[in-house]
């Protein structure tokens, strides 16, 4: 049974104490942030800690959080950057709601985190960051260090600057690249205290610098300073380790959710044999999409950094147009400028992907946080009758089979695609038990390559079963035709001005999206181990996704009886969600916004669920959602 | 799903490229008479009909691939470049034409426009500059003259405009040139040479609108006026006009003016060289007229080799292929380095190196 229904991690082994006293004690789980400024190298830290469990064989989830600035000033609360991960024996879902472990780089990173180390928890400070100046930047009028402010936590003083000069002396490395290092000594550190493998951070500096073997040995120097630093000082009595998972077998990798959906892009294209085109513009927390595609000119990538957003949804179309799996991305503000472009490609009834790395709003609101706020953008958001597919991955390694099902509705049905993701799962990584690439849905719809009637092409003659129009491309003899933004006359595609035919046009354009619902799984309920329904569902959409789950888990391990079901396709919706809606008294819908599926799912089917909103950046902790459903249980039942 | 239109036979008369559709310019507006270019030079070209596509923005020229029997799209306002990148750079198998108007090219989509340009993708952009907002019904342009009273600017008009060539040379386009609707042969010739370049062409075509702004280019087509104004641009030929050639063009410094051609060295006239790698001419040359007003320069001002857009992003895929080999998916996924879970549940750590990032 999973555990994370606990406070903090269990010791499940007390440990034998060694010779020196020294003792090791078996977690199921823990969670460690490490916070610094964003020049620290903390999410590289923390990438390395996550890699190294993952190759140990923990589960584990991360969030990393980073300010928006790319150098806020040195020392300042806004330039802290953090990197969390939970590694776990078990199958978690989240990064955890609060850190057992914290790594302060200086006085303005524990400022900003202190409050979440459970109390109790390991403090790892940079002693040698404590002067003045940065504790006067961070806020603090007294050093923590020297009152008793800290004294409810394990606090682990390391002066890091002097040990990495130390410990570097020899690698070739000067001026201001000496202290360069100073995160994987933090790291080396962890690696002791956390009973981590070492090779696979040795092994990782040794490859990432291979051309740079200065910075490699400096790296290598300070990590294994670190790890030392921890055996001869005793910096601590107790250690710990945390178990492999016993996780379901096959091949892993350790993935973020834009990898995984640029991936997952180029899978869709493989599966429908078409050319994948990509046409963006840079925007956070969308650009890594970009980035990781452009590397894959050898799959037949075609990625186009456009001039502009609008540019980019316009390079899509006429990509799309020529026959491509055509993609652009972006975010929520870069969204709004593709709508009139969208909606050009809802008339002309071209297929394409739109992703939406959905940050924190409006405007260029928090642009390196998670929000679910586009939800309703995306549903509604573009002038005239133009309801389009939405669909939403929810982790990750989810994003990669996501973009499969985008392609193949987008094809299918010769419409644009609206895809969810969000700097949660974006930014966010897990380990992904590869899929079989062999069972990956053929999703290739053929081009129309000859005449449609005896009296010539029709452009606009549906198919009887989806009402997708031919997909004829430029090049196919005999086949012309013009596309455009005027309303087409059914059938021909000529301009056409006429009341009923525009009319027959909007609702067969409505028909044909919310026809999909035919052709997509019902929503499943998920009842742990009961076979009849519970007292509640929870349902949920995106990247909430683990976070929902594991307040679900923790509740049944109170004894509670509730469900989960969760949305990947959010227009339209399955058909069967109505029907199992209908058999719950309480719905519960937890969204980073301010209720946009609760207002779809209420207007949808007349029923009273309740919502969950939290608009502050930042995801839910397990704890909210399982205070809120112990709240609408405890209201009911009272 | 059962018969084939039989193919076009290649390009044979400007039948094969028009429409069932109905026409609807005003009477006499001048984009019949381009469209009526257009399809007789596309009768000209040895080119499957099927491999052309005509993309156009907003606006009453924009209405033109409509009419134009090849592959098409009507699209958004001031998009079509855009548009017509994507096209391209995906299938530069295609001959991909841009039709756009004064407000469309230059207003809302202005900055399509110019990346388009000095990216050199492969398209033949038509801008119809009536130096007017016709679809809408009169209100001032990007290139309408200063102090311009229209609906929207009753007491005159305070923008300065553009010149449309002036802003391609600056975009350093590859081919740019000018034409006039009424002159179908001129039009033909400027087509053509588009059509053969490699790269993005640009052309201005001056069009009369008839009912918004007539006769807003009689400087350069009245019986009187043309003689006196039209400077014909001619490869490796002297520029000079007027009756007589009694006009000269000349540098003076970094300056292009028009002098008597009998006051000045015939040594000392302006030779115009369209393949001069430095734009500071032909843009010095776009300065005799910020428009259609006095002596005006028509033909090609700027024609240079540079490698096209589609061509470099082909030769970036051919060169990963070639260094890497073609894409395998199942390698993809990997790269990141794996571990293995056996079926105990447990993992055997590390496939390899977990550093091949």
């Amino acid at each position: 049974m999973a555990q994370e229904a606990t406070a903090s991690g269990i010791a499940t082994d007390p440990g034998p104490k060694t010779e020196a006293g020294n003792q090791t004690i078996t977690l199921d789980r823990v969670v460690i942030r490490f916070a610094g400024d964003s020049g620290d190298g903390m999410q590289v830290a923390g990438a390395r800690f996550t890699d190294a469990s993952a190759a140990f064989g923990n589960d584990l989830a991360t969030l990393p959080s980073f300010p928006a600035e790319i150098r806020a000033p040195a020392g300042t609360l806004p330039g802290v950057s953090s990197f969390q991960v939970q590694i776990a024996d078990f199958d978690i879902l989240t990064a955890g709601d609060a850190p057992d472990c914290l790594v302060a780089m200086n006085p303005a990173a524990l400022q900003k985190n202190l409050a979440d180390l459970r109390s109790g928890g390991t403090l790892i400070v940079n002693t040698e960051a404590f002067d003045e100046r940065n504790l006067a930047k961070a806020g603090y009028e007294k050093n923590p260090l020297e009152d008793q402010s800290l004294a409810g936590y394990r606090v682990i003083e390391v002066p890091m600057e002097s040990l990495t000069k130390e410990a570097v002396k020899d690698s070739g490395v000067s001026g201001r690249d000496v202290l360069r290092s100073k995160n994987f000594l933090a790291l080396g550190l962890l690696a002791w205290l956390f009973s981590r493998p070492t090779e696979p951070t040795i092994e990782w500096a040794e490859a990432k610098f291979k051309n740079k073997p200065q910075v490699a040995a400096a790296n290598v120097a300070a990590f294994k300073a670190g790890y030392n630093f921890g055996i001869t000082t005793e910096a601590t009595k107790v250690t710990f380790e945390v178990k492999a998972a016993q996780l379901p077998p096959g091949t892993y990798t350790n993935v973020t959710g834009n990898t995984s959906l640029a991936w997952g892009l180029i899978a869709a294209a493989r599966a429908a044999d078409l050319p994948l085109f990509y046409g963006t513009y840079p925007i956070t927390p969308a650009s890594d999409i970009l980035h990781e595609l452009s590397k894959h000119k050898n799959f037949g990538v075609k990625t186009f950094q456009a001039e502009d957003e609008i540019a980019a949804i316009g390079s899509v179309v006429g990509a799309a147009f020529a026959g491509n799996l055509a993609v652009t991305g972006s975010s929520g503000p870069g969204i709004a400028l593709k709508s009139e472009g969208i909606s050009l490609a809802f008339q002309t009834e071209l297929p394409l992907i739109v992703v939406n790395v959905q940050r924190g709003g409006p405007s260029t609101g928090l642009p390196t946080k998670p929000e679910q706020s586009d939800l309703l953008s995306a549903i509604y958001g573009r002038h005239g009758e133009s309801p389009l597919p939405v669909i939403a991955a929810a982790s990750p390694s989810d994003a990669f089979l996501t973009a499969v099902e985008a392609a193949r509705i987008a094809l299918k049905y010769m419409t644009p695609v609206i895809l969810l993701s969000d700097n949660h799962i974006a930014n966010g990584s897990e380990p992904w038990l590869l899929p079989d690439l062999d069972k990956l849905p053929d999703i290739s719809v053929p081009f129309a390559t000859v005449s449609n009637t005896s009296n010539g092409f029709l452009p606009y003659l549906r198919d009887f079963d989806t009402f997708a129009r031919p997909w004829a491309i430029p090049g196919t003899p005999g086949l012309e035709h013009r596309l455009g933004g005027l309303e087409k006359e059914s059938n021909t595609g000529n301009v056409s001005y006429d009341p009923a035919n525009h009319q027959l046009m909007t609702d067969s354009r409505a028909w044909k999206v919310a026809n999909i619902a035919n052709d997509i799984p019902g929503v499943e309920v998920a009842r742990g181990d009961r076979d009849t329904d519970g007292d509640l569902l929870v349902l949920g959409w995106g990247s909430t996704y683990g976070t929902i789950r594991a307040a679900v888990r923790r509740c049944r391990l109170d004894g509670i009886p509730i469900d989960q079901a969760h949305l990947r396709h959010l227009n339209p919706f399955p058909a069967n969600l109505g029907e199992v809606l209908a058999r719950y008294e309480r719905v519960l819908i937890p969204e980073l916004n301010t209720g946009h599926l609760l207002r779809l799912i209420r207007a949808e089917y007349l029923v009273p669920a309740t919502g969950l909103h939290k608009v502050a950046g930042v995801p839910f902790h397990i704890s909210e959602i399982e205070t809120k459903i112990h709240s609408m249980l405890g209201e009911t039942r009272s | 799903m059962t018969t084939v239109t039989a193919p076009v036979e290649v390009g044979h008369s400007r039948a094969d490229f028009q429409t069932d559709q109905e026409v609807r310019w005003c009477p006499g507006c001048g984009d019949y008479t381009v469209l009526a270019s257009v399809q007789n030079f596309l009768a000209t070209v040895d080119r499957p009909r099927e491999q052309f596509v005509f993309v156009s923005g907003i606006g009453c020229s924009s209405r033109f691939p409509y009419y134009v029997n090849t592959y098409g799209m009507h699209s958004i306002h001031g998009r079509a470049p855009a548009i017509a990148t994507g096209i391209s750079t995906t299938r530069p198998d295609l001959s991909v034409w841009v039709v756009t108007g004064d407000g469309d090219a230059l207003s809302i989509g202005g900055n399509h426009l110019i990346h388009a340009l000095r990216r050199n993708v492969n398209l033949k952009i038509l801008l119809f500059n009536n130096q007017i907002y016709g679809l809408t019904k009169g209100q001032y342009s990007p290139t309408s003259e200063e102090g311009k009273r229209t609906k929207s600017s009753p007491v005159g008009s305070i923008d300065h405009p553009f010149n449309p060539v002036s802003l391609a040379l600056g975009a350093e386009a590859s081919f740019v040139a000018r034409t006039l609707d009424m002159d179908r042969n001129h039009t033909t010739e400027i087509l053509q040479a588009a059509y053969e370049h490699k790269g993005s062409a640009f052309i201005e075509i001056y069009q009369n609108c008839n009912v918004f702004n007539d006769k807003a280019f009689i400087q350069l087509t009245g019986k009187e006026e043309r003689v006196h104004n039209r400077i014909n641009l001619e490869h490796g030929k002297p520029v000079t006009f007027g009756p007589g050639d009694e006009k000269a063009v000349v540098l003076d410094g970094a300056e292009a003016k028009v002098v008597d051609t009998a006051s000045v060295e015939p040594s000392r006239i302006l030779v115009h060289d369209e393949t001069r790698p430095n734009p500071a001419v032909a843009f010095s040359l776009s300065r005799l007229s910020h428009g259609p007003y006095g002596p005006t320069p028509l033909g090609i001002f700027r024609r240079v080799s540079r490698p096209t857009y589609e061509d470099q992003l082909e030769h970036q895929v051919a060169e990963s292929i070639a260094k890497k080999g073609p894409g395998d998916l199942a390698t993809l996924i990997r790269s990141q380095g794996t571990w293995t879970v056996g079926q105990n549940g447990h993992s055997n750590g590390a496939n390899g190196s977990n550093g091949a990032r």
